[in-house]
């Protein structure tokens, strides 16, 4: 019946799909559906900068307005993969800016930006307005500066967690007075700012909906921005305190009033230094935050933060420090009633843990917040029985990453591994889609995630396992299966080797200290030449002879339709 | 754990473990340098044994002290899996707070001038109290919550943010370098006050 539709009507259906997964589910359907959907498509999500080339993304679908790319793999984030990996944005904006795409939205994570990227991006598209960099690296300030100074319609310039270069420049300021027209502003991942600049831009941009400071923005600016700009809705302070010494009285009492007038504050965030004296200031907006996020707020301690909390009803997303103790966890469990995702970092992250919580405090969460269905916890210990309680409580996780600060801790009560805590997680929540493991575990606790977690699509193991039965029973069980992380397991070739097409439905697969040996990964890489199978060699051990018996220190491979990339370092070398 | 010891020799964690610095120097994996006082918190290796940390009771500290790390806790590279960009900010937090002294004024009733300490050098109340224990020539007696100091007529107290006085050793020690603005030693009658038993 759509085929007698006319391509406008179809497009017009298709606006309404918006998901990534169901807009490519949609051009599979036929050859018609596939070209409304190539031509109509604004919206492109690319989860491997490796996976495609730039040229293939502007053939199919040159209408489009918005971009996603990812990088490097998740485990360099924790310092798993070498500097100068890869993951370079510049060819991509090199042939975007080449062709006739009309960007106007960039969303990067984990990838190396230059400075030069910037200042093409910037040139390159006059209807640019967006740019949202996550956990990148290699760019100064002079590139914001570009960005700054040459985007006429920018809405958002979102920076988190990025490692940039700081220039004596003010790129802040480079904001043209003409430019009134942002919306969303992060820079707390900076260590310094032009104050004036910060000033002058807000008052100008009434359309601020989302603004987050840095560490350099004092009290009183702070508060002197709130004026300008009562209508924020989501809000990152910058320094929160303010001196004994000097009399600050009237900072505080001005910054209380002016905080009374912004009732649009549901999202909070930053503290990234706090005196907990000045925290009551914020109690009046404490009551209609949906998200608060305390995890950089080192300077409060557990007793403070259980009286803020106290405040916060209406929480639906928590971001916290472990220093706040099981006791707080219990205060939030009876406060915090709508609470859907909690995330409880290690105050000490070289992994001292002596601040940390355990199970007893997820527990009287899971009991008091049966809607929790996101969860990152690191904690100092767990037991199967808190877990299974845990699962009982909350059937409704998609996502549930358990970090024991010692990775091989057993169940502490009975000595046990924890393989029936995580089966009885796996085996409640039938909508799980991301989980990560840590404490004792053995193969079985894989037999019981193939066997239940159906819709897994992301899993990320530590030193687990027994044998290559475990991660047989992965692969073979979770067919959604998308990312497998592993490091310092015992898996080796004859699991890896299995179902070597299985490797072709999921995005990537990561192994580090592992048995899989360098033959292994030959065999793989011959057998399946639309995977690149990247190995890892740090040691400098190029100038020796490889051994096919010797152990792969870091493997990753993943699908590509562009075979092995032009652009590998020294260090690694892509197998084929 | 019998098994947990197997594995990881298994493994050779130590052989694969990623290290700034040449191969065969062993260094720490924080990468301070060298002129930090040694008041750092405890190191993780020795965290399984000690039950809390340092900020609690004066006897939890010197079990902390005297305790050896086992061998097999060794620094794995990314564990706990954190991102650099928060451990970066806390490093840079803890080395701000570690090079920038904490320099407070310690008064003691009857001497004639007053002395400066770093609190940041002192890991706890332990290393604190010998320290002025040292610096004064006196004895400071036995905690407890209850009764505060037995045995001395020497009570060390100090002046909060509030500008209250109170006595040293009832909150966890980084709340107290964080709160506290001086010293004093207190002697005789007036510190009978605080809950001294003579």
């Amino acid at each position: 019946m759509m085929n007698y539709f006319p391509d406008e009507v179809l497009e017009h259906v298709f606006d309404f799909v918006t998901s990534h997964r169901d807009r490519n589910a949609v051009s599979l359907v036929c050859k018609l559906w596939y070209r409304v959907d190539r031509f109509s498509r604004q919206r492109v999500f690319i989860g491997n900068c490796y996976a495609i080339s730039p040229e293939r993304l502007i053939a199919r679908f040159p209408g489009v307005k918005a971009l996603t790319l990812k990088g490097k793999p998740h485990f360099a984030d924790f310092n798993l993969v070498p500097q100068d990996w890869g993951g370079y944005v510049q060819p991509w904006i090199e042939a975007l800016a080449r062709s006739r795409i009309g960007l106007e939205e960039l969303r990067l994570k984990r990838m190396v930006v230059s400075d030069e990227s910037l200042d093409v991006l910037s040139r390159s598209f006059t209807n640019f307005k967006s740019l949202v960099l996550v956990s990148c690296e290699g760019f100064t300030t002079d590139g914001l500066a570009a960005i700054a100074a040459n985007c006429r319609f920018l809405r958002e310039l979102d920076l988190q967690e990025n490692e940039i270069e700081e220039k004596k420049n003010h790129w802040l300021g480079c904001f043209p007075d003409s430019c009134m027209s942002l919306v969303s502003l992060n820079f707390a991942c900076l260590k310094e700012i032009n104050l004036a600049a910060l000033e002058r831009l807000v008052a100008r941009n009434p359309n601020l909906r989302s603004l987050k400071l840095n560490r350099a923005v004092p009290l009183e600016v702070l508060q002197r921005i709130l004026m300008r700009a009562p209508q924020l809705v989501d809000l990152g302070t910058g320094s929160f305190v303010l001196d004994h010494d000097s009399d600050d009285s009237e900072t505080y009492r001005k910054l209380r009033a002016t905080i009374l007038k912004c009732r649009s504050i549901r999202h909070l965030s930053g503290f990234l230094e706090v005196a907990p004296r000045c925290l009551p200031a914020i109690y009046p907006i404490c009551l209609y935050l949906t998200y608060l996020n305390l995890s950089y707020a080192a300077g409060i301690h557990g007793s403070e933060l259980i009286k803020l909390i106290r405040h916060c009803g209406k929480l639906q997303r928590l971001w916290i420090l472990d220093c706040i103790g099981d006791k707080g966890l219990e205060v939030v469990a009876s406060t915090c009633k709508d609470l859907q995702e909690l995330r409880v970092f290690p105050s000490d992250p070289f992994g001292a843990g002596h601040d940390a919580v355990t199970e007893t405090g997820l527990v009287a969460i899971s009991s008091g917040c049966p809607k929790l269905n996101s969860l990152l916890y690191f904690c100092q210990q767990m037991t199967n029985a808190a877990l299974i309680a845990v699962a009982k409580n909350c059937p409704n996780f998609i996502r549930f990453r358990l970090c024991i600060l010692d990775p091989t801790k057993p169940d502490p009560v009975t000595m046990q591994p924890l393989d029936e805590g995580f089966g009885a997680i796996v085996q409640s929540s039938k909508r799980l889609r991301r989980l990560s493991l840590s404490g004792l575990l053995t193969d079985r606790v894989f037999l019981y995630i193939g066997m239940y977690a159906e819709q897994l699509e992301m899993l990320s193991i530590a030193f687990a396992g027994e044998s290559d039965k475990g991660m047989l029973y992965v692969l073979n069980g979770c067919k959604k299966l998308r990312k497998l992380e592993i490091r310092d397991s015992p898996f080796g070739d004859s699991a890896l080797l299995r179902d070597v097409g299985k490797y072709e439905t999921m995005r990537s697969l990561w192994m580090s200290s592992c048995e899989v040996t360098l033959g292994g990964c030959k065999t793989l890489a011959e057998k399946m030449p639309r995977l690149n199978v990247e190995i890892i060699n740090e040691n400098d051990q190029m100038e020796f002879v490889h051994e096919d018996s010797q152990k792969v220190e870091k493997m990753y491979l993943y699908r590509t339709l562009v075979g092995p990339r032009k652009d590998a370092p020294e260090f690694v070398w892509t197998l084929e | 754990m019998e098994k947990s010891i197997v594995f990881e020799k298994d493994l050779n964690l130590e052989a694969t473990e990623l290290r700034l610095g040449l191969p065969g120097t062993k260094e720490s994996e924080k990468q301070t340098p060298s002129t930090i006082k040694s008041n750092k918190r405890v190191l993780p290796d020795m965290s399984e044994e000690c039950g809390s940390k340092d900020n609690s009771n004066v006897s939890h500290v010197k079990k902390c002290d005297q305790e050896v790390a086992p061998p097999a806790k060794a620094q794995v590279v990314g564990w706990p899996p954190v991102r650099s960009y928060r451990k970066n900010c806390f490093q840079a937090k803890k080395m701000e707070a570690e090079t920038t002294g904490m320099y407070v004024k310690v008064s003691m009733d009857g001497a004639p001038y007053l002395r400066k300490i770093d609190l940041k050098v002192y890991k706890g109340y332990q290393e604190l109290l010998k320290a002025l224990e040292d610096m004064f020539k006196f004895s400071v007696g036995k905690y407890s919550e209850r009764e505060g100091y037995n045995g001395s007529e020497f009570v060390p107290t100090y002046e909060d943010k509030d500008g209250d006085w109170m006595l040293v050793g009832d909150v966890p020690w980084d709340m107290f370098i964080s709160s506290c603005k001086r010293m004093r030693i207190m002697k005789g009658s007036e510190a009978r006050g605080l809950g001294c038993a003579v």
